[in-house]
């Protein structure tokens, strides 16, 4: 194809910057026409807005979904998973199906959270069932561990609901300054006696129909301070918050490894001492988790078609190996912590942008979304809505006709259906 | 001496050394309660207790608790052999390990001397307690160590290797095609690729291989499905020696840690778990120099490590019982290192009041800690994690680090790689001389130790597989030349030490069991 893609971003970072000029690109400014903007979350709103915003060409694309919020705020995400819950229980789908405890079976996979100040006195009615239980404080629109808090007793949040009431809950009509309120996972699984969570990364190129990627090369982020589930260590943020940008503040943190551990270590770990099986199942549930997420938002996404997005999910194992979904950042950090983490971040951009830019191609919005294998790099695919469509058609085809399916080999992880074998 | 005589002085060996052991009260008090059973009559009792002994799994213990002998303790071919020759057999080896022990000690003892600090200290009460209290999160204190330095790296020990010469033997020959190239100038009897190829025949290209076989793109009905089966089945069988033959070919992931458990006899009974204990209420009551450099090392090596960095605290939990265990000692009766003695305060050269220090006889060197990170990815337990590290350095690791002639020692190896470099990439070897880029300078670091912490774990593991599996540290000297005959061409072209080191550099993306097939069945010969 003719020409080279004119590219700009408001993100200065080395990882984008030189894979944009391995592939020969031409850097404009936002005044200048231009084929591929890597943006803030700032910048996609102004975009998008309905008094600045301009409409998109069918050679230009985005990295941000124009209401991708409904997925990555939290209050939101948690609104949606609970809709997405009650619709498909409506539909009797056996999805929705509840345990003896009134809990669904596949579908509780985010600590049960509430709305503050909307949802308070439900929150109250929760918190008097399991008193000793602690809680978590986060602030719906802000990232990397800012303005986070724990509580365990209701005297400290009504302390705090009288001392914002002032200040934040004004704000709070607006939407900026709510809070969500979480039951806090006390049982994180510990390695080493160390707790952690994980951080995965997940393309989607479009929500209807959804397709979406897995990258493999997602990692644990550990707590530099050992885990004590005790109260008295309530106030030290260490122990409890994973972020890096929150750990990078305390006196242990290792230049070197910067707190990672890959994936492939974990697997290996937990493989080593927990057997194949469990390990399996609990990757499954985590790309189930991931799946249903996306599933729950796709109905209300603005599923513009100059769009993209990459994903990052969060997610808390507890120590009987169950994953719960924590929360989801639109802007994945592209800061490089250490060399092994920039080649990762590096190789993140380089294979997202193989899948939506194909061969560094001037883009075209109205492509198929149906990338050949070999471009994948390390991502593979999570879920095809098509494919699926047309695999279950196939099925019901052939069950008709009286064929029996055969298992098709037990080698999770690799090729088109890692997950199939979950939410069959 | 004829078979029949070895085979009897072996068997009346194993005999006394598992007699009084707790294996043995277990088997006698099974054998008195079974006699309340019916099925046990007075007309075939010996042959209905021993039936008994068979079926309820005790004969299979017994079993594995003989063939752990029989890999741990060679009898002495001679049986009027003294002791010594069971440590080691060659003089000049007993010599050269004496003196390269007591520089090492020296060394500590200035280092003691020079900071004022004791070499072993009661702890006050209060110190007690606050150990106590993070005893499982050691890696949150920041001790100041900057005073300390390790008593000895591996570059340190190869000079002394280098140094070592036979004095029956001259090697002073002019350098030719014959002569020996390589630093390693004693003359051991070290295999050569055909005689390996017998040995290592469940290696070869046409057996399934666990590090090759198991690739995602190759469908595991064709090796992976039935070799997990069969690995199912060795576990719960609990046969130690099926257990080694079957680790040879590779461990699966998820049952290397039964089978290696399995393979070393380490069981963890409740009186491992005991042991342990006590071990740790050693490490809270007392205070030792070497705990220092304990500390030192694990923060020079594993917390800046990538994969091990998670394990830190496991590390000092496993390291500082593990320099208080005196049941270490016994394995000097076949080790031919000594264990260091150190004198009660003003009462030096008194031989009564002489003590082995530190109470194991094992003082650690820079990156002794890599011996036991790998087996954190295996063990989360850490009395299980304790017992079968100590039982890998009590038949391998040991060997890494004192001078002797063992197949499995240092020397050997070192010549081993030597040698195989210098039959099989001669001119590699030639080039890398020239420009005085030793190889054995470049692999030392690697094969003291077993490579742990230069490979990624998953590969590393299944390199110990084998390890466990040929009950030899041989395959490691065959893995750094292989490394060397993978990177040739590259290192064809460089023209330093430093640049050939750069070449070499980082290993953790090599697939090793690829790499020690190619080497050594695919090479011409």
């Amino acid at each position: 194809m003719a020409g080279k893609v004119k590219w700009v971003t408001d993100i200065e970072k080395s990882v984008l910057i030189n894979n944009f000029e391995k592939r020969g690109w031409i850097q404009v400014t936002d005044t200048e026409d231009w084929n591929f903007y890597w943006m803030s979350i700032q910048t996609i709103r102004n975009v998008f807005s309905v008094d600045t915003g301009y409409r998109l060409s069918d050679d230009q694309m985005v990295n941000h979904f124009p209401n991708h919020y409904e997925l990555t705020r939290k209050d939101l995400m948690i609104k949606n998973i609970k809709r997405y819950r009650k619709e498909l229980e409506k539909e009797g789908s056996p999805l929705a199906e509840k345990d003896e405890n009134g809990k669904y079976i596949y579908l509780d996979f985010v600590p049960v959270t509430f709305m503050l100040p909307a949802d308070y006195n439900l929150f109250v009615e929760e918190f008097r069932k399991s008193p000793s239980s602690t809680w978590i404080m986060k602030p719906c629109g802000k990232a990397q561990g800012k303005g986070i808090f724990l509580i365990n007793k209701l005297s400290q949040i009504k302390k705090w609901s009288r001392d914002s009431r002032t200040s934040t809950f004004v704000a709070a009509s607006s939407g900026k300054e709510a809070y969500v309120i979480s039951l806090y996972i006390d049982n994180p699984l510990l390695i080493g006696g160390k707790k952690f969570d994980l951080r995965l990364y997940v393309l989607v190129t479009t929500y209807r129909p959804l397709k979406c990627y897995m990258y493999k090369l997602g990692f644990c982020r550990f707590c530099t301070v050992k885990y004590t589930p005790s109260t008295s260590e309530l106030d030290n943020m260490f122990v409890h918050l994973t972020n890096v940008a929150i750990q990078k503040h305390g006196d242990d943190y290792n230049h070197v490894h910067g707190g990672k551990w890959t994936v492939s270590n974990l697997r290996l770990y937990l493989e080593s001492t927990r057997g194949k099986e469990v390990t399996s199942r609990l990757f499954d549930q985590i790309h189930w988790i991931m799946v249903q997420s996306l599933k729950a938002v796709a109905p209300v996404m603005n599923n513009d078609k100059h769009c993209f997005e990459c994903y990052g999910y969060d997610i808390i194992i507890d120590d009987k190996l169950k994953p719960w979904l924590i929360e989801v950042n639109a802007s994945p950090s592209l800061t490089s912590s250490t060399a092994n983490d920039r080649i990762l971040k590096y190789n993140l951009i380089n294979d997202t942008l193989n899948i939506v830019i194909p061969n560094g191609d001037i883009p075209d919005c109205r492509w198929n979304r149906s990338p050949p294998r070999e471009a994948l790099g390390n991502y593979q695919v999570l879920y095809d809505e098509e494919q699926a469509l047309s695999e279950n058609a196939e099925r019901d085809l052939r069950s008709r006709s009286g064929q029996s399916l055969g298992s098709k080999g037990t080698k999770g992880g690799a090729g088109p259906r890692p997950t199939a074998a979950t939410w069959k | 001496m004829d078979e029949g005589t070895e085979l009897s002085l072996t068997i009346s060996q194993i005999v006394q050394r598992l007699k009084g052991s707790h294996l043995h009260s277990q088997i006698e008090r099974q054998a008195k309660e079974c006699l309340h059973q019916p099925e046990i009559k007075l007309e075939s009792l010996k042959e209905d207790v021993r039936n008994f002994l068979k079926t309820s799994g005790w004969e299979r213990k017994l079993q594995n608790a003989v063939y752990r002998e029989l890999h741990i303790q060679l009898p002495p071919s001679h049986p009027a052999a003294p002791p010594e020759h069971l440590k080691e057999p060659l003089a000049y080896m007993r010599k050269a390990q004496a003196s390269w022990e007591k520089r090492i000690l020296k060394s500590l003892n200035s280092m003691c001397t020079e900071l004022g600090v004791p070499l072993a200290r009661m702890r006050p009460a209060v110190e007690q307690k606050e150990l106590t209290n993070k005893w499982n999160e050691m890696g949150t204190d920041e001790p100041d160590l900057s005073r300390f330095r390790p008593v000895y790296a591996p570059k340190d020990f190869l000079e002394v290797l280098i140094g070592l010469r036979n004095p029956n033997y001259d090697c002073s020959d002019e350098i030719s095609s014959r002569s020996h190239w390589g630093l390693i100038q004693v003359p051991l009897n070290v295999r050569d690729i055909p005689q390996m190829r017998e040995a290592y025949s469940e290696l070869s290209l046409t057996t399934g291989q666990l590090g090759i076989d198991d690739n995602t793109h190759i469908h595991p009905d064709l090796f992976e499905s039935e070799y997990v089966q069969i690995g199912k089945k060795v576990v719960l069988e609990q046969d130690t020696a099926a257990a080694q033959q079957y680790s040879r070919q590779g461990c699966p992931t998820g049952l290397r840690a039964d089978l290696w458990a399995l393979i070393l006899n380490s069981t963890n009974q409740p009186q491992d778990v005991m042991h342990y204990e006590q071990l740790k209420a050693g490490v809270i009551q007392h205070d030792l120099l070497v705990d220092n450099l304990i500390y030192k090392d694990v923060k020079l090596t594993a917390s800046n490590d990538d994969y091990y960095f998670v394990f830190e605290d496991y590390l000092y939990q496993v390291l500082l019982c593990f320099s208080r265990d005196t049941a270490v000692l016994e394995h000097f009766s076949y080790n031919s290192a000594t264990p260091p003695k150190s004198y009660i305060q003003g009462k030096v050269g008194v031989e009564e009041c002489a003590v082995v220090y530190p109470p194991n006889g094992v003082i650690p060197f820079h990156g002794f800690s890599m011996y036991v990170a790998p087996l954190c990815f295996l063990y989360n337990e850490p009395s299980k994690l304790y017992t079968v590290f100590r039982e890998m350095y009590i038949r391998y690791f040991f060997r890494l680090h004192s001078i002797s002639s063992s197949p499995s020692g240092i020397v050997s190896l070192c010549l081993q790689f030597e040698r195989l470099l210098q039959t099989h990439l001669p001119q590699l070897f030639y080039h890398l001389r020239q420009i005085e880029a030793q190889p054995l300078r470049i692999a030392f670091k690697w094969m003291v130790r077993a490579f742990s912490g230069y490979l990624s774990t998953d590969q590393l593991l299944l390199l110990w597989d084998r390890i466990l599996g040929y009950n030899s540290l041989e395959i490691v000297a065959v893995l750094a030349a292989a490394v060397f005959a993978f990177r040739a061409e590259n290192l064809m072209e460089v023209t330093s030490l430093a640049a050939a080191e750069a070449v070499l550099a980082d290993l953790s993306t090599l697939k090793v069991m690829p790499l020690i097939q190619i080497f050594l069945f695919a090479t011409a010969i």
